[in-house]
């Protein structure tokens, strides 16, 4: 059988006597959207940052189809294919939108020991980063600062950056964090039309989305996976009713 | 627009000052000026790792120190041909900043700057220590660097020469900025740990930036050296290095014109504040012994007012007007 695209197995991260993640195990097959959802404090930021390489965990593996990234930095991880979007934005303001997806175009490009040609006249860099801003819908707001824009397209340009570096799995943080309804449609809507071509590992709070995209969820709670499944299989759980969907229809 | 003016501006009267101090008969103004070409050409250096990496070094001073210290040594022991010292301070100043950068590097933030500061201070130690080379007192040099096409024993050629320097290092930077190289650097300002995750191994990128931006410093250091046929520990005291960020955040942080503005605006107000005879005795002798005072409250005024530096101020209202900068 192949190896899954992500191979998470046996992952322990402690913060002191705090069990952050607990003894975790999560398989994405490519091609697939599988969401990681979980009441605050259930481990899900925790979990990016160790898929990241941000932070290091206790015990475990995490292989990136079949090879082993555990002990890789950030940067070799992103170069070996895994591309993440961070919940805060991490865009850089001082440069265009295109400026900003070249960049990442340009971490995947070679090296960048070059002093002489601007980059804006690469077009080595300038045709893919046009093509991932088409993909995103910001194609028309490619020369504008990113300073001048608002916080969806924001968001947006995060996704399109991570989607420029040819990612094999992508890891969403919060994608729709802080977005209006309207905007967060939008979103899920782009990622709908990205489904099939990206394998997504999703964390998400807006519930409606992760139904709406998800092949497959993890709960997490208290750093343990309690199920995983189909939406459906999700929905009917008792378990993940108790612990998560229950209260939160309480309080609608 | 307004910015590229002001800058051609500046470059065209740093250009004909040896004529006019010809004209005018003042010699003392080249020397003057070429003291702000040297200033400018360090600032000019610093800023590519202050101002485009966002990394405060408060040790370049040290840099100057080696290039001029090189020129000393060597001269001392009758060696004055130009190339060699040349070649022996970047040599020298590429090992130490190799050496520094990779270690001082991997901090960031405050630790960052205390860490430059006392890689400069031990150096600076360095330098107090050498009795042979003068220790404490300093080192006069004999013979200035001899090129053996042209030598920089004449005032005007030692002017020109560091001329030409700061216009060639003003246009590779300019290359560089917009250049691949110069986008991983701006990025590491904004968010290295984003630079990260897209994929950039960061700390190469920013070793090598702090490279080159010693290499500049240790040649405006040579050019010190032949300006002043002399060379001393104190031209690596901290003050000088935190001198060198004044100027640069004076003229505008992160701009690629700033320091030289910033420069010789400095340079320029301590001479003019410390020699001032406005004919009012009281107030000449409050001025000229209080100077120090009065710059500082002019870097207070122009940080707190104009926030973006001298030049600064120019290329942001030229963005603002929809041209680049």
């Amino acid at each position: 059988m192949n190896p899954a695209r992500l191979q998470v197995s046996g992952l322990v991260k402690r913060f002191g006597g705090l069990l952050a993640t607990d003894h975790l195990d999560i398989a994405i097959e490519p091609g697939e959207i599988h969401a990681v959802i979980g009441p605050n404090g259930a481990g899900k930021t925790t979990l990016i940052h160790q898929l990241g390489g941000e932070l290091r965990p206790d015990e475990g593996r995490i292989q990136l189809d079949g090879q082993d990234i555990v002990a890789l930095p950030p940067w070799r991880r992103s170069l070996a294919g895994l591309g993440r979007s961070y919940q805060i934005t991490s865009v850089f303001p001082d440069f265009t939108v295109l400026q900003n997806v070249m960049l990442a175009v340009q971490a995947h490009a070679g090296h960048s020991f070059r002093f002489w040609k601007p980059a804006l006249a690469e077009r080595e860099l300038t045709e893919p980063a046009q093509a991932a801003l088409r993909q995103t819908g910001l194609a028309d707001r490619a020369q504008v600062p990113v300073a001048a824009l608002a916080h969806g397209e924001r968001r947006q340009l995060e996704i399109a950056m991570t989607l420029a570096t040819g990612p094999r799995l992508l890891l969403l943080d919060e994608p729709m964090a802080g977005m209006s309804h309207a905007e967060s449609e939008r979103v899920v809507e782009m990622l709908r039309a990205l489904k099939g071509r990206y394998t997504v590992l999703l964390v998400e709070h807006d519930m409606d989305a992760v139904f709406a995209l998800a092949d497959r969820i993890t709960v997490l709670v208290y750093g343990r996976a309690i199920a995983c499944g189909t939406p459906e299989e999700i929905r009917g759980h008792d378990a993940v009713r108790a612990a998560y969907l229950g209260t939160q229809e309480e309080s609608v | 627009m307004a910015s590229r003016v002001f800058a051609a501006l500046v470059l065209v009267a740093l250009a004909a000052v040896p004529l006019l101090a010809a004209a005018l008969d003042q010699p003392f103004y080249v020397t003057l000026t070429t003291r702000i070409l040297v200033f400018a050409l360090a600032a000019l250096g610093l800023n590519l790792v202050l101002g485009f990496g966002g990394l405060v070094s408060f040790g370049h001073a040290m840099y100057m120190g080696i290039g001029a210290y090189a020129v000393g040594i060597l001269a001392s022991h009758g060696v004055t041909s130009g190339w060699a010292h040349l070649a022996a301070a970047l040599g020298v100043g590429a090992l130490v900043a190799l050496a520094v950068g990779a270690i001082c590097l991997r901090t960031s933030g405050m630790a960052f700057i205390m860490i430059t500061l006392a890689f400069a201070q031990m150096l600076y130690f360095l330098a107090v220590s050498l009795r042979d080379y003068g220790g404490d007192d300093g080192l006069p040099i004999q013979a200035r660097s001899d090129f053996g096409l042209f030598t920089l024993d004449d005032p005007v050629v030692l002017y020109y020469t560091a001329f030409v320097l700061l216009l060639a290092v003003l246009f590779l930077f300019k290359r560089l900025i917009d250049a691949r190289f110069g986008m991983v650097l701006r990025g590491c300002r904004t968010n290295e740990r984003r630079m990260g995750a897209l994929g950039f191994p960061t700390l190469r990128y920013k070793l090598v930036a702090y490279v080159i931006s010693a290499l500049v410093c240790v040649l405006a250091g040579v050019l010190l050296a032949n300006l002043t046929r002399f060379v001393a520990p104190s031209y690596m005291a901290w003050t000088v290095s935190g001198e060198l960020i004044v100027m640069t955040v004076l003229g505008g942080l992160g701009t690629l014109f700033g320091p030289v503005v910033g420069a010789a605006g400095l340079l320029l107000l301590e001479e003019l504040l410390s020699s001032l005879k406005l004919g009012v005795p009281w107030l000449d002798q409050l001025l000229n012994q209080h100077w120090l005072g009065l710059i500082g409250l002019f870097i207070v005024l122009v940080v707190l007012v104009l926030k973006r530096g001298l030049y600064g101020v120019v290329v942001d209202r030229d963005r603002r007007r929809g041209g680049q900068a």
